[in-house]
């Protein structure tokens, strides 16, 4: 007993353990450095770089990178490529944490009440979650947005509505096991309400997967917007996100891919990072990986 | 042993001839809807349970102690998959009496952890293992009393204290994982205690501990029980347990009350078959039982539930069984020295038993 309170604390231990598993997975951490990398660039870059990025500069359209502090090249209408991709990156990165948070806020609440109600409350709820799911995620996108005026708050906010549906099947089946454990008994022995056992004693042991999950959602929303706005529905020009910069490199694919290849790598290394992160994430909080 | 109990518990008499009763179960019984049809897991089951007394429900596994407990809390699933019938009328210290059963769910709410607390068989998984445990102690405070996070965290301190955990405060920020069995049964037993409540239902608090710590723990209840006055009931199907803490027994079997009455009289002289071979099948260490013949079992299964046969459930493991037995279930009948036995030979088997 005083052996074990002489050692460091309990949350300390298990979570330096699980920092250990997610230090081990090469790739996560690499996720890490890059995401770390790109958010920092996003905010800072743009005022650091000499060249506003809707600036218009006719006389050196199609510059190829490098070209005289252009370290990216111009595009068409001779504008800095590379400020322009972070000023995306602002746009991209924040729909993406932004869906992230609303949908796992959204998914989670779902998943509590249906684990927790059981029941015609749970049937009620999971079928919507797969009717919701029964939709194909783009084309969903593609009509909502036909709808609605796109800005970074609504493109948010449609992303956030097609993808807090596996959040809410990730949480609804973790608190729907945890519900029978004997600590849930005991709450409601002690007279706890119906939304404390759900918040304060079913939630923080769940949290396990629902970080997994939500960072897995950040991966997808930013790729999700680059459809959108490749698509021309989304981000609407001249304010750049890394879809409809895409979207408008499509044209001098021949003559200047630069402008293709950058916004591309951005998607690519933004979406396997998250991805990365996601999965060091999973191995991290199970604690089964300790065997190996 | 102070700050915690008020003086008014712990100068209530323990005698129980004078003491008022607590709770009055009646005809309590409780149903689950099943896929093959309704499941009785109890059938009619009435007692009353007095301030300071300790009450042993004892029995087999699925013999309905445990969701006799579960019930009285309203802790069992709720309608349609259970249905409960009776009434469990219960008298708070303002001396109102109220059905439990019937009760409002907020209003049972205040009841939980408050009048009546319960503690399980497990102590391993009846924490949070997220909470430290002092934070869980003081959040049992905080569903029934108005105070302050810091206030209610020197009550848990002090609650710790009570239930033999040394160095309490600095125990406060400890997580579930870090403590013992016996330690973790200790502070549920804290959380339970932390409202001085009227009734605590102890469901096989000792099983899952180990036999010193069982003997700490027994101890332990007692002791609290002497200066809160509260009444016990005391789930187990450990006999030796029951000799030690309670004041009265009951057996149940299938469901069913077969025998109930003071715990000298049963354990000494049980009239009922099932309480007897309950009795030989206990261990026992004295010379005499030592080398001789092997532990006596209980021939048979508990019947299954969902089809008990139409007489007295106990007949087809029954060495005293008559054709008469298997015809109707026997009524609780009233034996000598106030006890009650369901069976239609007691006379016979305590006549043979002289």
């Amino acid at each position: 007993m005083t052996a074990s309170l002489a050692q460091s604390s309990p949350a300390v231990k298990t979570g330096s353990r699980a920092w250990r598993r997610f230090c081990r997975h090469r790739l996560a951490l690499f996720g890490i450095a890059a995401i770390v990398l790109l958010v920092l660039a996003s905010v800072v870059g743009p005022s650091l770089i000499p060249f506003d990025s809707l600036k218009i500069d006719i006389r050196h359209r199609f510059a190829p990178p490098p070209f005289e502090g252009h370290l990216f090249g111009t595009d068409q209408l001779g504008r800095d490529l590379l400020v322009r991709l972070l000023m995306a990156g602002r746009i991209s990165l924040s729909i993406g944490f932004a869906a992230m948070i609303v949908s796992t806020a959204f998914g989670t609440l779902i998943g509590v009440a249906a684990g927790y109600y059981g029941g015609a409350v749970r049937v009620a709820l999971m079928r919507f979650v797969d009717a919701m799911l029964c939709f194909p995620q783009i084309f969903l996108l593609l009509v909502l947005a036909a709808f609605i005026q796109p800005n970074v708050v609504t493109l948010t906010l449609v992303i956030a509505a097609s993808s807090w549906m596996e959040v809410a099947r990730v949480v609804e089946g973790q608190v729907r096991s945890l519900r029978e454990r004997d600590f849930i008994l005991a709450a409601e022995m002690l007279g706890a309400s119906g939304r404390y056992v759900m918040f304060r004693e079913l939630l923080p042991n769940a949290i396990g997967p629902i970080i997994v999950a939500a960072t897995l959602t950040v991966a997808r929303a930013i790729l999700l917007e680059a459809y959108v706005s490749f698509l021309g529905y989304g981000i609407q020009p001249p304010m750049a996100s890394w879809g409809n910069m895409l979207n408008n490199a499509q044209q001098y694919l021949g003559s200047a891919p630069w402008l293709a290849i950058f916004p591309g790598l951005m998607i690519t290394l933004a979406v396997s990072s998250f991805n990365f992160v996601g999965d060091g994430l999973r191995d991290a909080l199970d604690a089964r990986f300790d065997l190996n | 042993m102070q700050g915690t109990l008020s003086p008014a518990r712990v100068a209530m008499p323990a005698a129980r001839t004078a003491a008022e009763a607590v709770l009055n179960v009646r005809d309590l019984s409780v149903t689950f809807a099943t896929e093959k049809g309704p499941l009785v897991a109890v059938r009619e089951v009435s007692f009353d349970l007095r301030a300071g007394e300790t009450l042993a429900l004892v029995g087999e596994s699925g013999s309905g102690k445990s969701v006799t407990s579960l019930a009285i809390m309203r802790l069992t699933p709720s309608a349609p998959r259970v249905k409960l019938g009776g009434s469990v009328q219960f008298t708070d210290g303002k001396g109102r009496t109220r059905d439990l059963l019937t009760l409002e769910a907020d209003a049972m709410r205040g009841i939980r952890g408050n009048e009546i607390s319960m503690i399980f068989q497990e102590p391993m998984t009846s924490l949070n293992p997220v909470h430290r445990i002092g934070d869980q102690i003081a959040e049992a405070i905080t569903f029934h009393e108005k105070t302050g996070t810091r206030a209610a965290l020197e009550r848990a301190a002090q609650l710790l204290d009570q239930v033999g955990i040394p160095d309490a405060r600095r125990r406060l920020s400890a997580y579930p994982h870090q403590l013992s069995g016996g330690m973790r049964q200790r502070v549920m037993i804290a959380m339970a205690l932390a409202c001085n409540p009227r009734v605590l239902i102890a469901d096989e608090p000792t099983t899952a501990l180990d036999v010193t710590v069982q003997a700490q723990i027994l101890e332990l209840l007692k002791e609290l029980q002497s200066a809160t006055g509260m009444a016990v009931i005391f789930v187990t199907h450990n006999l030796g347990v029951v000799a030690e803490v309670a004041d009265r027994v009951m057996v149940m079997y299938a469901g069913a009350i077969v025998e109930r009455g003071d715990v000298v009289p049963v354990m000494t002289r049980p009239l009922m078959p099932y309480t007897q071979g309950l009795l030989h099948s206990v261990p026992r260490l004295d010379p005499e039982a030592l080398g001789r013949e092997p532990l006596e079992a209980i021939p048979g299964n508990v019947p299954d539930p969902l089809r008990q046969p139409p007489g007295c459930a106990f007949a087809p493991r029954c060495r005293h069984v008559e054709p008469a037995c298997e015809a109707a279930m026997p009524a609780l009948e009233e034996a000598d020295g106030g006890r009650q036995v369901r069976c239609r030979r007691w006379r016979a088997i305590d006549e043979a038993q002289r």
